[in-house]
């Protein structure tokens, strides 16, 4: 290859400032006071109100009944996003494993109804998916945010994929020494899958963290709001009121809800990519 | 399947059970129900409903506002796919051809994959505030007369360029992917056989990308018609005078605002059909066509 041209690296440098900057303004920005990003506006260093404006955006009551901070809204989002991330895992490693290793008679339709769950996203179903949940009694749990989203199928069309490619030699021996289904499954094919789990954890970790309209509909409670549909209820409050506008916690609730998924997919990004790519093939 | 299997038994839907009664409960019998409300008119109060065929359907799709939405659903996914695709192209290609810090290149451009949408949203909407908006006085100081508040040509821009960014990372991701899966044999015949390297893309690399190119374009319109719902709610929430009001976000206003349920249903139905429409055609048309 020749060497590459300066135009090369010019182009890559005004790629990185344009997906990097508008976050590390809105980081800046957090750290001044009210007053300066109003008479100054928007900031490109950090400021000296650090400390003080995430202190009081974490552990200050916000929100228009004043009843949540963003510790307690980090931790409904550390749930939805965990939660969603191992019952997508579980779900799809058994589905698959079902659809794979077994000649089953209704495994063709039963495997159709599955695939459907990826053409339909859950915003065309809003409404009566709203209806079921709140019929159950469902609405502001952990249950009735957490199990709808887990209906699609991503996650079991890349165990399918994956458990095609393990040899068909495995399961022969393991037959010979009188493996049973769960035996095997359990003993063989999840140790093997280690790297896939984690890299699929990783993403629907991202994915579950991110959900925006069907937590906005289902959580009425104020104590329930996830961050990333908190700050946007907490946004228009701070706006209101005939105070200052409160500007540099709407960024630093912004920053709070980008940086736990954006750590995760920075520490683990090898996996994270390779699960991305593999699991579209 | 495996050409070695486990025997005919219950076992395998005690597997697959759990999956099917979730999608059951909050797939199968949501998406019954959207298509049973679609024929259905409802008084106000939800007290009473009366079946009314088609009726939701010829309100709804005929509306003015419905076409409305409908145009500019389809100016915005264009726009959104291409924009994000190209930019994508470009930026990964060039990540490719580069040895130094190709590794930091790839994390900064990679990383606003981990951004929700709406996050993005509110962060662009902040830095387009006219009482903060560096942003909003630069585009007057160019003397656009920009007020995306009230102009809806400037507030479709605004949506298009955060959801744009928002997309980028992802379609560089699997662009550089599909380079790298480029082999070495044939980028080096590339070269021996052609000396510009802007028809070499164009010629060699361009297609042994297609694959990736028309997955991603699927991918990109789904995202455009769906995922940018968070983007709007916090930006524009579909205004000036319903301008930048998608599909989805109709579906939404109607049903959950203007607590219209058959309307609402019956433009659900309709989204489904489309999606439909749009996997058929990426299974017929583009795989039989892309595959070299």
């Amino acid at each position: 290859m020749d060497r590459p041209k300066l135009s090369t690296h010019l182009i890559l440098i005004i790629g990185a400032i344009f997906m990097t900057l508008p976050v590390w303004v809105a980081f800046a920005t957090s750290t001044h006071a009210p007053e300066t990003i109003l008479r100054e506006g928007l900031q490109f260093w950090p400021g000296p109100h650090l400390i003080e404006t995430y202190n009081e955006v974490l552990f200050v009551e916000g929100g228009v009944m004043k009843k949540v901070t963003a510790t307690e809204m980090l931790k409904n989002s550390m749930i939805l996003g965990i939660g969603f991330a191992i019952g997508k895992v579980i779900i799809s490693m058994l589905a698959a494993y079902a659809i794979v290793y077994f000649r089953f008679r209704l495994g063709v339709p039963l495997f159709w109804v599955i695939f459907m769950t990826l053409l339909l996203p859950l915003e065309v179903r809003i409404i009566p998916s709203y209806e079921v949940v709140a019929n159950m009694g469902l609405l502001d749990t952990h249950t009735g945010l957490i199990v709808p989203l887990i209906a699609s199928a991503t996650g079991t069309f890349f165990f399918r994929q994956f458990f095609k490619s393990v040899p068909d030699e495995l399961l022969e021996a393991a037959r010979l020494d009188g493996a049973t289904a769960w035996g095997f499954f359990i003993d063989i094919l999840v140790p093997l899958s280690r790297t896939m789990i984690a890299a699929i954890l990783i993403i629907m970790f991202v994915v579950g963290w991110n959900q925006y309209l069907w937590p906005l509909i289902m959580t009425t409670k104020e104590e329930n709001y996830t961050l990333v549909i908190g700050i946007k209820q907490i946004y228009q409050v701070l706006n209101e009121g005939g105070e200052l506008p409160q500007f540099q916690k709407a960024f630093a609730l912004t920053i709070l809800a980008t940086l736990p998924p954006v750590m995760v997919v920075l520490i683990f990004q090898r996996w994270f990519v390779k699960g991305l790519v593999e699991s579209e093939k | 399947m495996k050409r070695v299997q486990f025997e005919h038994s219950a076992i395998p839907y005690l597997f697959i059970a759990p999956q099917i009664i979730i999608i059951s409960i909050f797939f199968l019998w949501p998406s019954a129900q959207a298509i049973y409300q679609s024929f259905l008119l409802e008084d106000a109060f939800g007290l009473s409903s009366q079946f009314v065929w088609f009726k939701n359907y010829t309100d709804t799709i005929g509306s003015d506002a419905w076409l409305q939405a409908a145009g500019f659903t389809l100016i915005f996914s264009s726009l959104v796919t291409f924009l994000s695709l190209a930019l994508a192209l470009l930026l990964a290609v060039k990540a490719n051809e580069v040895l130094h810090g190709a590794s930091t290149y790839k994390t900064m451009l990679m990383w606003a994959y981990a951004i929700a949408p709406p996050v993005a949203g509110l962060m662009g909407n902040l830095m387009f505030n006219p009482l903060i908006g560096d942003l909003y006085n630069l585009m007057n100081q160019f003397g656009f007369e920009f007020d995306h508040k009230l102009d809806s040509v400037d507030a479709g821009f605004v949506v298009v360029l955060i959801s744009v960014w928002k997309q980028v990372s992802i379609n560089f991701i699997f662009f550089l992917a599909g380079l790298q899966g480029i082999p070495k044999s044939v980028q080096e015949a590339a070269v021996m056989d052609c000396n510009s390297s802007t028809r070499r893309f164009w010629t060699i690399t361009f297609p042994l990308l297609a694959p990736t190119t028309f997955f991603l374009v699927v991918i990109n319109i789904t995202y455009a018609f769906f995922e940018t719902f968070g983007i709007i709610d916090t930006t524009t929430q579909g205004a000036p005078g319903g301008s930048t009001t998608t599909l989805v976000y109709k579906v939404y206003q109607d049903g959950f605002r203007g607590a219209d349920i058959g309307g609402s249903s019956a433009q659900s139905v309709v989204l489904m059909i489309m999606v439909l429409a749009l996997t058929v055609v990426q299974f017929r048309f583009i795989e039989r066509k892309v595959h070299y």
